[in-house]
């Protein structure tokens, strides 16, 4: 449940109150009933270190307490196993955990059930999906050498030299140590995530036993699984975190898609579902279907056009500050998603803590005039494509922001559709678009290093444009290593207004997530992540 | 009749060697990488990509791929989805509900297409007859996907008479979207029994019927209807195999765990195993269900012979 959040009762009963609108008393509601929320089926064996993807993590979240937690309302990390997380030269951690927590089948939670699952996760040839979480720290190549040609050459990876990570050292049942093998300031940030859950022995002992029955440290508990159609949890009444839900039963129900879900949605047959598909969103009809049962909030992703600087013109700076002048996003944002998007004005997401408003400045501003000069200076006359998968319903902004370019500019911009993300996503890996094209960023973890570096430092993992800036570059490994958080957020943002210089990505807006609730559920919210908050959960 | 059953089992063999090897190689070719994806939003790690791609041996020559596939497969092991489950698993969880909604569907067309049929074959031109065609014509032209909605706006969420979709796929749950699945080729099956009964109306054997001083009853019950339906039993034989696969908007719209929206999402998250798995049974499906089409032709033309 590392998605989970931990909710201190004040802020739930003030949620609560906020969300009705009316002073309920938590006495009222039924803390025996059970609820059914929407879920696709897991793509993956339920091993957290092995699930990134929706439909399993959804079904981990609440069976597994990590070290640390998000908050539903800010995101920040919260202590939940961790007693405390201490360090003094961002490099060398010291994780102290509560004492007396217990997985599901009785056996204690110790230090050992963290290092031993973070080793497994990371060793290379358990080729988990989630490996690569754990290579800032000291021995992750050794435990996971890279593969010399890719995965796709014809050479296998050379054989690990160590089975464990060297950084990892248990000290006592409670304690053991973290070296990462560079500094990284924000490190207890990322590991809310939940492949950085605890495992239990048996699981070591039988692994297929585990798949079939997971046993975590959560405040829910796996009771039985139908293949393609449910998987039920019910209350962990033993559970030791303060994030206690007041509800029994958790069903997830597998839909064959977001519309049968939705119909189910309005007649009150599922209690939650955390994105409305397009069909209701369509004209608003959400609105007449749901009512005041729907729940609405900003999550944590945003959407941008991305530059192919390995392509001209696109490395032009001049032509890349002409098309973001030329892109009204306040109008877009009102006119095709109805308000459901907010204009974006940086590259860090506002519900960060260290956000800074207005990073991006005049360049994300709708500004003919400047465009038109911007173009005029770049010296290109040619067309502007942008290219983006439909698969998922792009097409309305995408023309929108062509017609905004074209429009402004005077130049020929045209969209050009791909119908498979799969397809696009790898086209994008391999350096093969042939225009400027639709991104995007959904957090790892709720810092504002996950907005920077993965993205924009040399040869990081999810820089896909190719952009390098040695001299953002070295104001991002300043920030990692520093002393404070608050001195590591005042130097990625001036990394961030480096960013502004160059473009090599254009913001364009935020995102709230629109969801919806059944009558029978009093309090419903939705966390950044956009997921289910499931411990303001109250059933009427 | 025993030899030519044997003669078209052993035809069999080809022809399911011949489709699998097609479906293998077509589900490997669409093109896209098949972990991309897989691991949300993010690329997946490279020591996951190479196992997966030796686990499915994705590594060796196509046909030597196939060939482990096909060996793994007449052991009765149809190998593991990405998820770790087993195709027979998800076979076996999907493939009753399928069967379940196909011969709902089946029994809806069947006894409403042929009654309709019938009766206005019968009466030739009258006030029945132009409405069955009317009617039909109607739901002909009306997609599924259409009819499948509606059903579930209107009755389930405006009039609430039903649940809008499938809360556990039992028969009794399975009889609206049975009936959407039904009703285009309901329609088919009323004009198909139409043409055929005012066709074998005027035959010659009716008439000599008749003239026996048969009762009317017999004449259409015995003579006219066993003749007349054999055009049906093939629409119906083949429409069977249909709805056991290419149910995927019904399922969809419904949300029926079944097969056709098994494969559709396999198809799409590009599970290999999974699809080649389930087509597999439905071609093998298919195969029997024509065989059965054509025994019955024995059964109700006793003119027709295998021998």
């Amino acid at each position: 449940m590392s998605r989970a959040r931990l909710v201190p009762a004040a802020v739930a009963v003030a949620l609560a109150a906020a969300a009705c609108g009316s002073a309920d008393t938590p006495a009222a509601s039924n803390t025996e009933a059970g609820i059914t929320i929407f879920n696709t089926e897991p793509e993956n064996p339920l091993v957290p270190g092995n699930t990134t993807e929706v439909g399993g993590s959804r079904v981990l979240d609440p069976l597994f307490t990590g070290l640390v937690e998000y908050r539903a309302e800010d995101a920040q990390p919260q202590n939940a196993m961790a007693e405390s997380i201490d360090t003094t030269d961002s490099k060398v951690f010291t994780v102290k955990i509560k004492q007396g927590w217990l997985f599901h089948d009785g056996t204690p939670v110790t230090a050992k059930s963290f290092v031993d699952a973070w080793n497994w996760t990371a060793y290379g040839p358990n080729a988990t999906q989630g490996a690569s979480f754990f290579s800032q720290i000291d021995g992750f190549d050794a435990v996971h050498p890279k593969d010399p040609d890719g995965a796709d050459g014809p050479q296998a990876p050379p054989a690990p030299t160590a089975e464990t990570l060297s950084g990892l050292k248990v000290v006592d049942d409670h304690t053991f140590t973290i070296t990462l093998s560079e500094a990284f300031a924000v490190f207890p940030v990322t590991i809310g995530y939940e492949v950085f859950s605890p495992l239990p022995e048996s699981f070591f002992k039988d692994r297929m036993a585990f798949e079939k029955h997971p046993i975590g440290n959560g405040p829910f508990k796996y009771v039985s699984r139908e293949v393609g159609a449910n998987i039920k949890l019910t209350r962990n009444d033993d559970y030791q975190g303060t994030d206690k839900p007041k509800f029994k039963d958790l069903t997830l129900k597998v839909y064959q898609s977001r519309e049968s879900a939705y119909a189910d949605l309005v007649s009150n047959n599922l209690d939650f579902l955390e994105e409305l598909p397009p069909n209701a969103l369509a004209g608003r009809q959400y609105e007449t279907d749901l009512g005041e049962r729907v729940v609405q909030r900003e999550t944590l992703n945003n959407q941008t056009i991305a530059f192919p600087l390995y392509l001209k013109p696109y490395d032009n700076v001049d032509l890349r500050r002409a098309i973001s002048m030329a892109i009204n996003r306040e109008e877009i944002t009102r006119v095709i998603f109805e308000g459901t998007r907010k204009p974006a004005d940086g590259w860090v997401h506002p519900l960060m803590k260290g956000y800074q408003p207005g990073q991006c400045g005049e360049y994300c501003t709708f500004n003919p005039e400047k465009a038109k000069a911007a173009l005029a200076k770049s010296g290109y006359t040619g067309e502007i494509v942008l290219l983006s998968n439909t698969d998922s319903g792009h097409t309305e902004w995408a023309e929108a922001v062509v017609n905004s370019i074209k429009n402004t500019l005077g130049i020929e911009a045209r969209f050009a559709p791909s119908t498979s993300f799969g397809e696009f996503r790898q086209k994008v890996n391999a350096h093969e678009m042939t225009g400027m094209y639709r991104a995007g960023w959904i957090a790892d973890y709720p810092s504002i290093e996950n907005w920077l570096t993965p993205l924009y430092r040399t040869g990081s993992s999810s820089n896909d444009g190719g952009y390098s800036n040695p001299a953002l570059d070295a104001k991002l490994a300043e920030a990692d290593k520093a002393p404070s958080e608050e001195e590591a957020i005042e130097l990625y943002l001036e990394a961030e207004r480096m960013l502004a210089e160059d473009l090599p990505v254009l913001p364009l807006w935020t995102q709230n997530t629109i969801a919806g609730r059944s009558d029978r559920l009093k309090v419903a919210n939705l966390d950044p992540f956009r997921t289910l908050d499931l411990y303001t959960v109250e059933v009427a | 009749m025993g030899r030519y059953v044997l003669r078209r089992l052993l035809q069999m063999v080809p022809v399911f060697l011949g489709t699998t090897f097609l479906i293998y190689a077509l589900v490997w070719a669409v093109p896209g990488d098949p972990f991309e994806g897989k691991c949300g939003e993010r690329d997946c790690p490279a020591s996951y990509v190479a196992a997966m791609r030796e686990k499915f041996n994705l590594d060796d020559p196509l046909i030597v791929q196939y060939g482990k596939y096909l060996l793994g497969l007449v052991q009765g092991d149809f190998g593991l989805t990405s998820s770790g489950v087993e195709v027979s698993t998800r076979i076996a969880a999907a493939f009753p509900v399928t069967v379940r909604l196909a011969l709902v569907a089946l029994l809806v067309e069947a006894v409403i297409g042929i009654t309709a049929g019938v009766v206005s074959g019968l009466r030739n031109r009258g006030f029945l007859d132009s409405l069955v065609l009317v009617s039909t014509l109607f739901l002909i032209s009306i997609p599924v996907f259409v009819t499948g909605y509606v059903v579930q706006l209107v009755f389930g969420l405006q009039l609430g008479w039903i649940s809008p979709t499938v809360t556990t796929p039992t028969f009794g749950n399975l009889i609206v979207p049975g009936f959407v699945l039904a009703s285009l080729s309901m329609a088919y099956v009323a004009r198909l029994s139409r043409a055929s009964i005012s066709e074998n109306r005027r035959a010659d054997y009716v008439r000599t019927a008749l003239a026996k001083g048969q009762p009317n009853h017999r004449v259409v019950g015995v003579h006219l209807l066993r003749n007349s339906l054999i055009p049906v039993v093939t629409f119906l034989g083949t429409d069977l195999g249909a709805f056991l696969g290419g149910a995927i908007v019904t399922e969809g719209i419904f949300n029926v765990p079944g097969v056709g929206g098994l494969v559709f999402r396999s198809i799409l998250t590009k599970d290999g195993a999974m699809v080649t798995g389930v087509v597999t049974v439905l071609v093998l499906v298919y195969l029997l269900m024509t065989l059965l089409v054509d025994l019955l032709y024995a059964v109700l033309d006793p003119r027709i012979r295998y021998d």
